[in-house]
């Protein structure tokens, strides 16, 4: 090649070259942890969370002498009851999970995009020999490990908490579930962290793409369920209609309602956490013939929630590959 | 091939149905600086993208050191230096620190990036303001890092989007200066964006004009200046002073009328206005001379970027 003699041509200073160099998308994703970790808006966030969780933790805390009843039949699981016990003051572990989470997914990535290309730096990030699109997944990398961190964080603090109160350890078959618990709620957290990542692509200012978030996040928490109410009504079968009727309109009721990504987190989390749920939508009495109530084992508990599984995990996939996609078509612009 | 730094065939780029770059040709010696002069909206900006590697080109090729940006965008960043337009910086990181930030995206371990960034601080005259937030920095001294920026990955071609917007007077010319210095050291070839005439004028080897997708013109400010004002392309305006004309005003005229190459004269009291297809400047001083006449003031007038920028846009 003709590059190869030229290349030498400048002297560099003499370093030795035993440094190592670690990968530019590394470096980026470094970088971007370095500026969420040092943001106030971080800061106040982790306060919030913390704070709430402290709240349900010492709820379920208070209430730790009922579940050690031997008459209670969750005995069995007691630990898991930490995330999932409140006395009605507090929602639990679980629930502000997925209240909050979103807020923290969308606090992320709003501003990924748009606040780069406000400032200036995104051309000039972009004029650097680096592929492309890794502007746009060590965003998504770095946030993501940011979450995940705290998730882990949180969820062991709580775990430990409850060994101190308790006393008593989590069994293994507790502790999986629990790890489980914490990916279902990273996947959760990071549909919406894509979600306002594909905003923040799609406008230019960051309060527009904050909004629009927000709005699909509130759409789907209170006027959704308020519009399905609603519809449900008018469709309810009466007293005198077909068995089949009833079950056509309890299989449209469950499937309306799991098109929220809230609602896939709810069920998967609630049958991780509670061992003896054993269905997420409507089951007949034929079905529950003959089953004996108690818990599920773990296996078994992931088979029944596969679907929400999945369709979390597609959702989350679906609003990266939309926001990956307008990223690399747009045209990168000085300011 | 081997002497072009830069090589444009037949590029073309539409939105919808506008032509914002209508079948450009040109190609940069090594070394060299080259001015891309023009309106706003004339294109410039997305021939350099298009350089770059940050937008397809519908049509035409392109080739930076025998490299395809459109295929081999991360190698031809590797040779080039892009200033873009109003450049923006990490505010809550220093200079220092976003220049070891750009330093390591080209490759450089941590320590040699840091020894780099203070060399290339100090050369763009920043070493007091290398801990400063990039925030705080002024228009100047950001273009200054972003001259910086573009300097630590050791380019083979800079090139820099309108680099003097929004910068003073004497700002800019020292900005200009450096880039110049620069680019003489190292051999760097550099292109200049710009619709500001007088700076592109000073420091550029060669300038484009262009306007509407379209290159109108290239060569040297002289050469243009040839092409454009080809029957009389020197001008040259004479005062005398006052009563000092022993055979009157006409006599002076016709004398310097009978000069070669003389086209046209006028004369508003005591102020000649010459013309000329060739330099006669001094046969002119001689004639006014002769005639005994006090010739207080005579001076050649050269046609700048100004006029030849402004003859284009009558002809648009």
């Amino acid at each position: 090649m003709e590059n190869i003699n030229m290349t030498e041509r400048q002297s560099k200073p003499t370093i030795p070259d035993n440094e190592s160099k670690p990968n530019p998308f590394w470096i980026m994703v470094k970088k971007e942890i370095g500026d969420h970790v040092t943001s106030w808006r971080f800061y106040i966030l982790m306060g919030i969370i913390l704070l709430t969780c402290i709240g349900a933790l010492y709820t379920a805390l208070s209430n730790a002498k009922r579940l050690m009843e031997p008459s209670e039949m969750e005995n069995t699981f007691f630990f898991l009851n930490l995330f999932t016990i409140s006395d009605g003051t507090l929602p639990p572990f679980f629930v502000l999970v997925g209240f909050l989470g979103p807020l923290l997914g969308i606090s992320m990535g709003f501003d990924a995009v748009n606040s780069e290309h406000n400032r200036g730096t995104l051309s000039r990030i972009l004029a650097q020999p680096i592929p492309r699109d890794y502007v746009i997944n060590t965003k998504f990398t770095a946030a993501l490990l940011v979450i995940a961190a705290l998730i882990i964080a949180l969820s062991f603090t709580v775990m430990g908490a409850g060994l101190f109160a308790l006393g008593i350890p989590p069994t293994v078959e507790e502790f999986v579930r629990i790890l489980v618990f914490m990916l279902v709620a990273i996947i959760y957290i990071s549909f919406w962290l894509n979600l306002s990542v594909f905003f923040s692509v799609r406008f230019r200012q960051p309060a527009t793409s904050a909004l629009s978030s927000i709005a699909v996040w509130l759409f789907f928490t209170v006027f959704y369920p308020l519009l399905m109410n609603i519809v449900s009504k008018v469709f309810a079968p009466g007293p005198a209609s077909s068995l089949k009727s009833v079950i056509l309109y309890e299989r449209l009721q469950t499937f309306l309602m799991q098109i929220i990504p809230g609602e896939l987190f709810n069920l998967s989390v609630s049958a991780l956490l509670i061992p003896t749920v054993r269905s997420v939508g409507p089951l007949s009495m034929e079905q529950m013939a003959g089953s004996i109530p108690g818990p599920l084992p773990l296996g078994q508990s992931v088979i029944i929630i596969w679907p929400q599984l999945t369709g979390i995990l597609t959702l989350t996939l679906l609003c990266f590959v939309l926001s990956y996609i307008s990223f690399m078509r747009r045209e990168i612009r000085s300011r | 091939m081997e002497n072009h730094a830069i090589e444009i065939h037949g590029l073309t780029k539409k939105y919808g149905d506008y032509k914002a770059v209508d079948n450009l040709n040109l190609s940069l010696s090594k070394g060299e600086i080259f001015g891309l002069l023009g309106p706003n909206g004339a294109g410039k900006s997305t021939t350099i993208l298009m350089l770059l590697g940050l937008t397809e080109p519908h049509d035409g090729s392109l080739r930076v050191f025998g490299i395809d940006p459109v295929r081999n965008p991360v190698e031809v960043k590797k040779l080039v230096g892009y200033l873009p337009e109003d450049v923006g910086f990490y505010e809550n990181m220093s200079g220092l620190e976003n220049l070891i930030y750009t330093a390591q995206l080209n490759g450089l371990g941590k320590s040699e990036a840091k020894v780099n960034a203070e060399e290339i601080l100090k050369r763009v005259g920043l070493e007091e303001h290398i801990h400063k937030k990039a925030g705080k920095y002024s228009r100047g001294m950001r273009q200054r890092l972003g001259l910086a920026d573009v300097l630590i990955k050791k380019p083979h071609v800079i090139i820099l989007d309108e680099p003097t917007l929004g910068i003073d007077p004497s700002g800019i010319r020292e900005f200009l200066e450096l880039i110049v210095k620069l680019s003489k050291e190292e051999g760097i070839t550099v292109m200049f964006s710009s619709h500001h005439l007088h700076q592109v004028q000073k420091v550029c080897d060669r300038v484009g004009i262009f306007v509407k997708g379209k290159l109108l013109a290239v060569g040297d400010v002289q050469s243009l200046a040839n092409q454009l004002f080809s029957e009389n392309a020197y001008s040259v305006s004479a005062e005398i002073l006052p009563n000092t004309l022993p055979q009157g005003v006409d006599a002076l005229k016709e004398a310097i009328l009978a000069i070669d190459n003389v086209i046209k004269v006028d004369c508003q009291d005591n102020h000649f206005h010459i013309e000329s297809s060739e330099d006669v400047t001094d046969q002119i001083a001689e004639v006014i001379v002769k005639q005994g006449a006090g010739l207080c003031h005579l001076s050649k007038k050269d046609y700048g970027l100004d006029d030849i920028y402004y003859k284009y846009f009558e002809g648009e």
